[in-house]
């Protein structure tokens, strides 16, 4: 039985950078495959409301955007980031970005606008 | 000496969750605990016949942030067998992977958590560190740290590909070091051994009758493996080594837990070097056929099970979880007698508990009379809103 038996790895660490991140002004990129922020590409969407059905959390609304069938809205507040809705989608036109970054002063801000093919998915 | 009562929690007992625990005294050693249950009880149960199938499984991973795989895979497995869906090889070994690592990530929080109780916060810290290789290896995979979302009814939802099994190589390395390193401290660390040495000790036979599970259990020389006993995923495949101690106590517990993040290594290297080729998944359909079935999981608390039951529609009958922690309080009870004070919140931890997995119901009950109260929502507001 050794009295301190991790002083060797003590003294290494106090020539270590600090393990933890200084996050707003430091960053680490987003791993590939995150599931982040889903967005709709609304030219690929035939308004099946599949995705709608099948989300957990019914953070997805159809609403009416002038188009002949209604378009999936997303409701970031309540979205459970579990991606199904791109899974269920039989078009693919549902995506998740690696945008994490969501917070915002209102729940109005967490509604996704429209989005057309070939946009960037960012912002 | 007169008798005193002491309560731990509900608020954060040892942990952050809620519990409550009545303690006994007879001047600085607890002579018994009265545990009562039912505090952070969610209602997941009822929630899922709200769901369709699909919708279950996001609620079912969300039992647990800790052993959210486990969760999902055991319920899978029971929906699976009711619609006799025959799961694919590579999903299968997908799935013992997670839960590998789950199990790993688990343990690696629990050295932590222990540490942290005995006052050790350097391990805390350390263990805690090298935890984040294991998220990191996580997020990469299955795209969460936690709530990993890689199962679904019929499979599992995303494909390993090369990358990642480099990058797993990469962080297994890392881990395997890690891993040799903190079983060396549990055994020869001198603080760490006096804090844990004799405390919360049951025998053999107690854990038996009392119906303990997993490390617990295994601690005490039990020699119970659901992944041995009754193979599930890829597990009949897969050569590994049942960790057992014989002392029963938290050193015992420790020394369990660190044995299994070892040979989780060698499973999850098994399962990249064998990994089959082939689908991930198969159709599920919309509506499981009528059936019952009951599905069991080696998590890394112990053993999980899953009761699930269909008529035929889009949406679950029933659904029963128990989980681990459940089986495993008893002990915590038994343990306690005889304890000092001060010694109460690593025996709680020591269980590695998790309360909000645990609560199933809550029942009102008058505590002069004894008098039991069925009350709707409606009553219950009515009653004691303020």
């Amino acid at each position: 039985m050794a009295v301190a038996r991790m002083l060797p790895e003590l003294i290494r660490s106090l020539f270590q950078r600090p393990a933890t991140i200084r996050y707003p002004l430091e960053r680490v990129p987003a791993p590939k495959g995150l599931r982040g922020k889903p967005v709709c590409d609304y030219s690929l969407c035939t308004g099946c409301r599949m995705c709608s059905r099948d989300c957990p959390a019914a953070a997805i609304e159809m609403r009416d955007t002038g188009e002949r069938t209604p378009r999936p809205v997303f409701h970031y507040d309540r979205c459970a980031f579990c991606g199904q809705c791109a899974d269920t989608c039989p078009k693919k036109a549902i995506s998740l970005t690696s945008d994490y970054e969501l917070s915002a002063f209102s729940k109005d801000d967490l509604v996704s606008l429209e989005r057309r093919h070939g946009e960037s998915a960012a912002g | 000496m007169s008798d005193m009562e002491i309560p731990v929690g509900p608020q954060h007992p040892a942990l952050k969750e809620p519990e409550s625990f009545r303690f006994e005294l007879e001047g600085e050693i607890v002579k018994s605990v009265d545990i009562r249950l039912g505090y952070v009880h969610r209602g997941i149960e009822r929630a899922c016949q709200d769901r369709t199938w699909i919708q279950a499984v996001y609620l079912i991973e969300r039992i647990c942030g800790i052993c959210s795989h486990s969760h999902t895979t055991c319920f899978c497995q029971a929906v699976e067998d009711i619609a006799g869906l025959e799961v694919p090889r590579r999903a299968r070994y997908i799935r013992s992977l997670i839960g590998e690592m789950e199990r790993i990530h688990s343990h690696l929080l629990w050295l932590g958590l222990a540490g942290h109780e005995v006052g050790f916060d350097t391990l805390f810290m350390y263990a805690w560190r090298d935890r984040e290789v294991i998220l990191d290896a996580l997020e990469a995979i299955s795209g969460n740290r936690v709530n990993y979302g890689m199962n679904t009814i019929g499979g599992v939802r995303r494909d390993l590909s090369d990358r990642d099994v480099e990058e797993l190589r990469s962080a297994i390395r890392i881990l395997e070091e890690r891993a040799g390193y903190y079983t060396d401290i549990a055994l020869e660390e001198s603080t760490f051994r006096g804090r844990l040495e004799g405390v919360g000790k049951i025998t053999k036979q107690q854990a038996i009758d009392l119906g303990t599970v997993g490390p617990t259990a295994r601690a005490a020389g039990v020699n119970v493996d659901l992944r041995r006993d009754d193979p599930y995923a890829a597990y009949g495949e897969i050569p590994f080594n049942v960790v057992t101690a014989e002392d029963g106590d938290l050193l015992a517990a420790a020394q369990v837990r660190l044995g299994e993040i070892r040979e989780s290594i060698r499973i999850m290297k098994y399962i990249l070097d064998n990994l089959p080729d082939g689908p991930i998944a198969v159709k599920a359909p919309r509506r499981i056929p009528p059936g019952e079935a009951c599905s069991r999981y080696e998590a890394p608390r112990g053993e999980d099970i899953h009761y699930v039951r269909s008529s035929g529609g889009d949406k679950p009958d029933r659904v029963k979880v128990r989980a681990p922690t459940l089986a495993n309080l008893n002990a915590v009870a038994e343990s306690m007698k005889g304890v000092r004070v001060a010694d109460i919140p690593i025996i709680i931890a020591g269980i590695d508990p998790c309360f909000s997995c645990t609560d199933r119901l809550v029942r009102l009950q008058d505590r002069t009379s004894g008098r039991v109260e069925v009350l709707r929502w409606q009553d219950l507001s009515r009653r004691y809103r303020r």
